[in-house]
């Protein structure tokens, strides 16, 4: 019970106000976190997130963190034969000199286990973990579960 | 050249075996996210489109209703009598009370609906639609699940899938020939 009153008060209610925060950890920049508001919390929320490596040498993200979720994975959606399924992944390339986004119908970090339903306008802490770079940390911005991306000024996609 | 034509003609009942049955000769019983029971005659001379799906699934699912709720404003009231429905494979989590939740975030014009398990075989196998249970650790699981979208005209023939990694540019012109 306290652990879950502690997970419960780390997610923040900011309804106005969208972070669209960037985050850097050696030559990687991260930024336009974002997840989509769930029906309770006994479904799985979902993450997005878009990686650059401004860097010489190949990365790989191979693990999330969160105190929103008890098990949080990364997932690939892949459709083969017209038939979608979302496979654990591993780990998730970030090569050197290219950006990897986990968007929409590809790559994305599943939240299992929420501690507590994410409504649109929260924001809960994720912390990355690269294989080189490490660890970073940052807010997701959780968005309606009709969402297709951040409106961030500078959004990319 | 010649083979490659033999080769398709021989092929061509096979083919036609994997299309969706005319929705007039379909025979499952459903209900919808309000509680209604819902069932292919019901759709009589109306456009139909259909996507299976399921409410557990937070990448797949809702990525193809905010499509389908896009297309929907781009079309306006041209796509008023159309059928737009989400058929759970999932019937065991999702409840019409679940489907309703869900699909108040879309475009109201999409119904959500459900049933016994094997009424939802029943439509699956209608609409040549495969989906299996995954299991996870810790006793969840996940449903693997055809994500085409399927298009029918009013008189019930089959008209077309938008495949989930199509070019979306495709989709709004391909539901308009299903309208008139
Ligand atoms: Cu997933």
């Amino acid at each position: 019970m306290k652990h879950f009153l502690l997970a419960a008060s780390l997610i923040v209610s900011a309804p106005a106000a969208m972070a669209c925060e960037t985050v850097t950890i050696g030559d990687l920049t991260v930024e336009h976190a974002w997840s989509k508001a769930t029906i309770g919390a006994g479904r799985p929320g979902v993450f997005y997130v878009g990686i650059t490596n401004a860097g010489s040498a190949d990365d790989a993200l191979i693990g999330i963190a969160t105190p929103a979720a008890g098990m949080p994975m990364l997932h690939e959606t892949v459709v083969q034969d017209g038939i979608a399924s979302m496979p654990h992944a591993m780990s998730i390339p970030v090569p050197a000199g290219q950006s990897v986004q986990l968007s929409p119908g590809g790559y994305h970090g599943m939240l299992m286990g929420l501690t507590t339903a994410l409504k649109e306008g929260d924001s809960f802490p994720v912390t990355l973990i690269f294989e080189k770079a490490g660890e970073v940390t940052m807010n997701v911005d959780v968005l309606s579960l009709r969402a297709e991306g951040p409106d961030c000024a500078d959004a990319g996609q | 050249m010649l083979g490659v034509g033999a080769y398709r003609t021989r092929n061509r009942p096979a083919l036609s075996e994997v299309l969706p049955l005319p929705i007039g000769e379909m025979s499952w019983a459903l209900t919808d996210h309000r509680g209604q029971s819902v069932r292919p005659t019901d759709w009589a001379r109306r456009p139909v489109m259909v996507f299976f799906g399921f409410t557990w699934c937070p990448d797949v699912c809702p990525t193809t209703l905010s499509d389908i709720s896009l297309w929907l404003e781009e079309l306006g009231a041209d796509a008023d009598r159309m059928i737009v429905a989400l058929i759970s494979v999932d019937p065991e989590r999702d409840t019409p009370a679940v489907l309703a939740d869900y699909v108040s975030s879309f475009d109201p014009r999409i119904i959500g609906l459900t049933g016994p398990a094997d009424e939802v075989a029943k439509a699956a196998a209608d609409f040549r639609v495969t989906y299996r249970r995954v299991d996870k650790d810790g006793g969840d699981y996940t449903m693997d699940h055809t994500a085409g979208v399927f298009l029918f005209h009013p008189d019930g023939r089959f008209a077309s899938i938008i495949d989930f990694h199509e070019d979306r540019r495709f989709a709004v012109p391909k539901i308009r020939r299903t309208l008139s």
